[in-house]
């Protein structure tokens, strides 16, 4: 392998967004015929680097080199018309076309005066379909397709160009073990064909049965490329997880009360099935899992966003069905959501009226809003949480990111909640203000709270729970006391390995 | 995925269901409270039920194109004016006065050309400064409207040719030239969108954008031919309609983007984008028309019309909303 050049060559890719340097210096050969697995944990800049390649991003410093051409990837259709071909990992699809128009977005085959040539896109996509050994044909609309299908007329796109490098981003995210038979079946061949794979997995089997070569991102940088054949598990874990983190775990215990929240083979649709956990006073019950495993859809139905169908809810030991927010509010179960900005907050008001949001109907003086009393709570509020704001006046999208979480907090706060879910609670937080938020949330067990917290990073679920709920496409894997927890062992569990191999 | 079938079904077919219901409902209810002893469903009523849809009818296939693409034109009422204006001023300019009837298609042509003109600027707008088309073509309406009464005050524009007005009220294998004009706009729109790479391309840009953009069709440009051809349609519409009538209110037109979207949307085209069909929109059309008629020939008056056609529409978008609710897994909002 080592006198052929390679199909595509990265060189020292620097790619930054404001305030983040996404990708710093990036190198990375592909060798023609081989599958070459890129790995590292969430926010490691795996998929800035694809998007890169793909020509959705500019990169700021680098290269990037087809077979022997420095190249610029314009945009994707460039980077097609270059042979690399990107898989996505987030459906792409139009789902009120067809699947011959999905496959051939962009460049339908036309015929005189602009007409589409039906005949040869039903007769290719066909022919692509065949090779896929899928169960629909190319006139099927896309939106009448499994999630699972969709993501095979997603893969499909690969075979209609002759690629030089073809990058599957977690392609077997939504497959079943059939389907992803015919998808190894289908990289073996492009690989026969001298086609370079780039393979963005998190599973580790499948990293090992398939790939070549594996290559490691953490925190935007490169680590280290070794063959497959050459290493284990452990060590690639290594490799992603890295010494430099503090990965301390919570070592202390506040004295717990009962149990405030008890769910029992809560199921919903195909977002998760089977989950059952409790979470009692005085605890940090931190819930760890790939982006899609179901985290924030579980305390999206505990919030009476979604309906479960089926599974069981117990508030202090009684069985409740929750309807809505309002619902979920009054019954003392409040949920700070993922995105800060989006569902948070109204940016636009005031810190004040922000925080007394959710009871302004209550806070009444005659027909008009009871301003003192909402000064009163915000005063109380912010001395407790340290919110550090000029005044109730300040406009909240002018604090600062770490302020602005402990706004939502002290809005939920003060609505008197047993149960407080907090999804990703430092997204987006600088380092500094991340300790404050892991501090006060521990706080907020000391003080008989009963606490969730989803979160993508693992410093920082090791940091403040007390115990680990490690979830998989929508199921438990495996509750982890913060004594037994080991980094290895959850991510493992978080990549669908079983436990007992994980031991 | 049985029941999805079952409501695709049932939205592609409510449109003409709906129709057949009003044609049995103003045939029975006509037999008592019809003041005229003619049958609701005469022939030559029905052939003026045609003829009378055109107008609306000829934008509404713009329109369709527009909003499958996910955008909306507010201006074509606007236009539509404009277009009329140009086109009976025009015969009566003195540099035109050598060519006799010649000046027709002369005057046919500027007028189209404005059409495309002023939908060209606005999908150039769009394009370049990426506003929302709601707020830009609401821009425009009143902009284009402005326009109408500075080039007559509140006069009527008129001119009547003979020539002109015998062309336009012609039977032709029974059918009206409007007619003929309305299904040529309706076949050709057609063709467009399902046979072409730029119809294609429209339902793709307004079903999954980010999809479009990431496949490398670049959405500018067909956003902009989509607002040159509704300006077209908008100017076709006017010169068929005003070639018979020979006079023109600068008030004329108002209100036509309100019933084009409203025969759209009950069609069967989704208000976000990317699902619709001509073939339903002309369902729409004749829908509306069809109501507006028969409840004229029972007796109503303009704004029973008005009020029963705001419902239905609401009762419409009502049962669209809930035929797409996919699951009960799905995120409440």
């Amino acid at each position: 392998m080592t006198d052929q050049t390679p199909v595509l060559r990265l060189e020292g890719i620097v790619k930054t967004f404001p305030g983040v340097r996404a990708l710093d210096g990036v190198s990375l050969n592909i060798m023609p015929g081989e599958v070459h697995a890129l790995m590292g944990e969430n926010g490691a800049g795996k998929s800035t680097l694809m998007k890169v390649l793909g020509g959705i991003y500019q990169p700021d410093e680098g290269q990037i080199i087809v077979g022997e051409a420095p190249s610029v990837m314009s945009s994707p259709l460039d980077a097609k018309a270059k042979g690399i071909v990107f898989i996505h990992q987030e459906l792409s699809l139009a789902d009120e076309l067809s699947v011959a128009e999905n496959i051939y977005l962009g460049e339908l085959p036309r015929k005189r005066f602009g007409m589409v040539d039906w005949d040869t896109l039903y007769r290719r996509t066909d022919a692509i379909l065949d090779k896929l050994k899928v169960g629909f044909n190319a006139k099927t609309i896309v939106g009448d397709l499994s999630i699972a299908n969709q993501q095979m007329v997603e893969i499909a796109r690969a075979l209609t160009v002759e690629a030089k490098a073809v990058i599957f981003d977690e392609p077997t995210a939504s497959l079943t073990d059939a389907e992803k038979v015919v998808l190894f079946e289908v990289i073996s061949d492009l690989q026969a064909q001298g086609v370079g794979i780039v393979y963005i997995s998190h599973r580790m089997e499948e990293i090992f049965k398939i790939t070549d070569r594996i290559s490691v991102l953490r925190d935007g940088s490169y680590r280290s490329t070794v063959n497959t054949a050459d290493t284990n598990e452990e060590s690639i874990t290594q490799l992603m997880i890295g010494r430099s983190l503090d990965l301390s775990r919570n070592e202390s215990h506040h004295e717990l009360g009962d149990v405030a929240l008890e769910v029992r083979g809560l199921s919903c649709g195909n977002l998760y099935t089977d989950v059952s956990f409790e979470v009692r006073r005085g605890e940090v019950l931190g819930f760890y899992g790939l982006v899609g495993a179901g985290r924030t859809e579980i305390a999206e139905t505990l919030f009476g966003l979604r309906d479960p169908s089926a599974g069981t809810v117990l508030l202090d030991g009684v069985e409740t069905t929750i309807n809505s927010p309002a619902d979920a509010i009054s019954k003392g179960i409040s949920l700070v959501p993922e995105d800060r900005k989006g569902q948070g907050l109204v940016l636009g008001m005031n810190c004040r009226d922000n925080m007394t949001l959710p009871q302004v109907d209550d806070l009444t003086a005659g027909p008009f809003v009871a301003e003192g009393s909402e000064v009163a709570i915000f005063d109380q509020y912010r001395d407790k949480l340290d919110i550090r704001t000029p005044g109730w006046k300040q406009i909240v999208g002018n604090l600062s990111g770490g302020n602005q979480q402990k706004i939502v907090i002290g809005k939920w706060l003060s609505m008197h909640p047993s149960v407080l879910i907090v999804d990703e609670p430092t997204r987006g937080i600088d380092v500094g203000s991340k300790a404050e938020i892991h501090n006060l949330i521990r706080d907020l067990a000391a003080q008989g709270y009963a606490v969730i917290v989803i979160s993508s990073e693992m410093p920082e679920v090791l940091h403040v729970s007390d115990r680990i709920v490690a979830m998989y496409s929508g199921k438990v894997m495996r509750t982890f006391t913060s004594e037994e927890v080991t980094e290895e062992s959850l991510i493992q569990a978080i990549s669908g390995l079983s436990s007992d191999k994980a031991a | 995925m049985e029941t999805g079938k079952y409501s695709k079904y049932l939205k592609s077919g409510a449109i003409w269901g709906f129709i057949v219901l009003e044609l049995i409902f103003f045939t029975i209810a006509g037999e008592f409270l019809s003041l005229s002893d003619k049958a609701f469903m005469d022939a030559d009523n029905m052939l003026l039920l045609f003829k009378q849809s055109a107008p609306i009818g000829i934008i509404a296939m713009g329109m369709t194109i527009i909003m499958v693409n996910g955008n909306i034109d507010l201006s074509v009422g606007a236009i539509y004016a404009i277009c009329a204006i140009v086109l009976l001023d025009s015969m009566t300019w003195p540099m035109f006065a050598t060519l006799g009837d010649g000046v027709i298609p002369v005057a046919w042509a500027l007028a189209l050309l404005v059409g495309v003109l002023l939908g060209a600027l606005n999908g150039l707008i769009v394009w370049k400064t990426g506003v929302d088309a709601f707020i830009v073509t609401l821009g425009s309406m009143l902009g284009y409207r402005g326009l109408v009464f500075m080039y007559n005050g509140e006069q009527p524009t008129s001119h009547l040719n003979w020539t002109l007005v015998d062309f336009a009220e012609a039977q032709f294998l029974g059918l009206h030239t409007p007619t003929w004009f309305l299904l040529i706009a309706t076949t050709a729109i057609w063709f467009l969108m399902n046979r072409t790479v730029h119809g294609r391309n429209a339902y793709a840009i307004g079903n999954n954008r980010e999809a479009a953009v990431n496949a490398g069709i670049r959405v500018g440009p067909h956003i902009m031919i989509n607002f040159m051809i509704i300006g077209f349609l908008s100017a076709l519409s006017a010169v068929v309609f005003y070639s018979e009538s020979g006079s023109v209110n600068p008030n004329d037109g108002e209100l036509y983007e309100l019933w084009v979207i409203t025969a759209v949307v009950l069609g069967g085209t989704k208000l976000t984008g990317g699902a619709g069909s001509i073939v339903g929109t002309f369902g729409g059309v004749l829908a509306i028309q069809l109501l507006r008629k028969g409840l004229s020939h029972i007796g109503a008056d303009t704004s029973t019309v008005n009020l029963v056609i705001g419902l239905i529409l609401i009762a419409v978008l009502f049962l669209d909303r809930q035929l797409n609710i996919k699951g009960k897994e799905e995120l409440k909002v």
